[in-house]
């Protein structure tokens, strides 16, 4: 028999709601707002409250995958990551950087935000730089 | 305060008469709700009271419901306070827990808790730590029902006009098991879609409350919107007390109300 309650944070916006997972063998069942957290004090909103239920989902992508004739195509890391520099440097050498956006996301931390919007600038030399937030 | 209670679980885990106990654990800087099931191994226990009475309460009995389903032959002990235990009760009394499969491990409120919380029994029947405090009758029911009807009802409109919609009533409240929620029915209320229906939203789960609510005020607590439910609910429980001679809770462990289906007396 295992239960256990995990302190985490909710993933789902910036906000950084503090949350308990409720772990049951191995699986999580459910998601308790933390009352002592100086962030939400113990409240969610309908989204953080249902955070649990897309860890164990089998929609959830395993691997990369890449479009081959039509067709997403499970492919290695590298071959994922050498495809995408080769078409971002074909786009930028035939049309400029500023056809070439990138998108930052509240789910990540901050330090990994500055990156993305370093490598946006300093390295692809564009200023498109959204966030998966502007819902 | 909190050794007593560790003391008692220490004995209830090493003479094997609970699997595991429900209570309160301090990690990580915060506090959560911790299954206890090493007697060597309650470092961390504490009751709820980190900055001020009752600020990190949860709702153990919910817990309880989800391992006790998962394991139904074990016995586990629970921390309760006068709430919980009127939890409890209307629990075994509705078989959704096994009061053979239960041992509480009780605690008295403080008075500052018992009034803010407005508590008719800030106590449970037995409890190894705390004082019984003095019960507070319900003045936040009283000052509306002071008012005219018409005012009344737009204090109402106005409180439930600011609800998000994000259940955590309904999910935190330890006596919500029901499988099928009539707020998630597309019967009766329009789901995926905001705002609230005001007022049927809030007073559907109000009516669903009625006989069931034991004034444990973590409704009110979990409200993004600081919407009052426990004052609603409150009400809600006079009514029920008043036409029924039932309160959830109160009387002998496992009692059920002298009626069968609600509102079957009115019908005769």
């Amino acid at each position: 028999m295992e239960y256990r309650t995990v302190l985490t944070t909710c993933t789902y916006c910036g906000c950084g709601c503090g949350l308990y997972l409720e772990v049951m063998d191995g699986h999580v069942v459910n998601t308790i707002p933390c009352k002592t957290s100086p962030v939400n004090e113990g409240k969610l909103c309908v989204k953080g409250w249902n955070v649990h239920e897309f860890v164990h989902s089998p929609k959830r992508l395993t691997q990369p995958l890449l479009r081959k004739n039509g067709e997403l195509t499970p492919v290695s890391w590298d071959e994922a990551l050498d495809f995408t520099v080769k078409r971002l440097r074909e786009i930028r050498e035939a049309h400029g950087s500023d056809c070439l956006a990138f998108l930052a996301s509240a789910k990540v931390t901050n330090e990994e935000n500055y990156l993305i919007q370093k490598f946006a600038r300093a390295a692809v030399g564009t200023n498109n730089i959204d966030h998966c937030a502007r819902l | 305060m909190v050794e007593k209670i560790k003391t008692e679980v220490q004995q209830l885990l090493i003479s094997g008469k609970i699997k595991g106990f429900l209570g309160l654990r301090e990690q990580h800087g915060q506090v959560g709700p911790y299954l206890f099931t090493d007697a060597q191994d309650l470092e961390g226990m504490v009751i709820g009271d980190r900055l001020k009475p009752g600020d990190s309460r949860y709702p153990l009995n919910k817990q309880l419901m989800r391992i006790a389903r998962c394991y139904p032959d074990e016995v586990f002990g629970v921390m309760v306070r006068g709430c919980d235990e009127r939890g409890l009760r209307t629990l075994f009394g509705s078989n959704q827990l096994n009061p053979e499969k239960v041992v509480s491990v009780g605690i008295a409120c403080p008075q500052e808790l018992a009034d803010a919380c407005e508590c008719l029994k800030p106590f449970p029947d037995e409890f190894v730590a705390g004082e019984p405090a003095e019960a507070r009758s319900f003045q936040t029911v009283a000052k509306l029902d002071a008012m005219e009807i018409e005012d009344r009802f737009k204090v109402w409109l106005a409180e439930f006009s600011r609800c998000i919609k994000c259940y955590g009533c309904r999910n935190i409240c330890p006596m919500c098991y029901c499988k099928d929620c009539t707020l998630e029915s597309r019967d009766f209320l329009a789901i995926g879609s905001l705002p609230a229906e005001n007022p049927i939203f809030h007073l559907t789960r109000a009516i669903h409350m009625a006989g069931r609510c034991i004034d444990c005020g973590l409704c009110n607590e979990v409200c993004p919107a600081d919407i009052p439910l426990r004052t609603l609910y409150k009400k809600i429980a006079d009514i029920v007390e008043e036409e029924f001679h039932y309160r959830p809770g109160y009387g002998e462990a496992g009692t059920r109300p002298s009626f069968k289906i609600l509102g079957e007396d009115l019908q005769h």
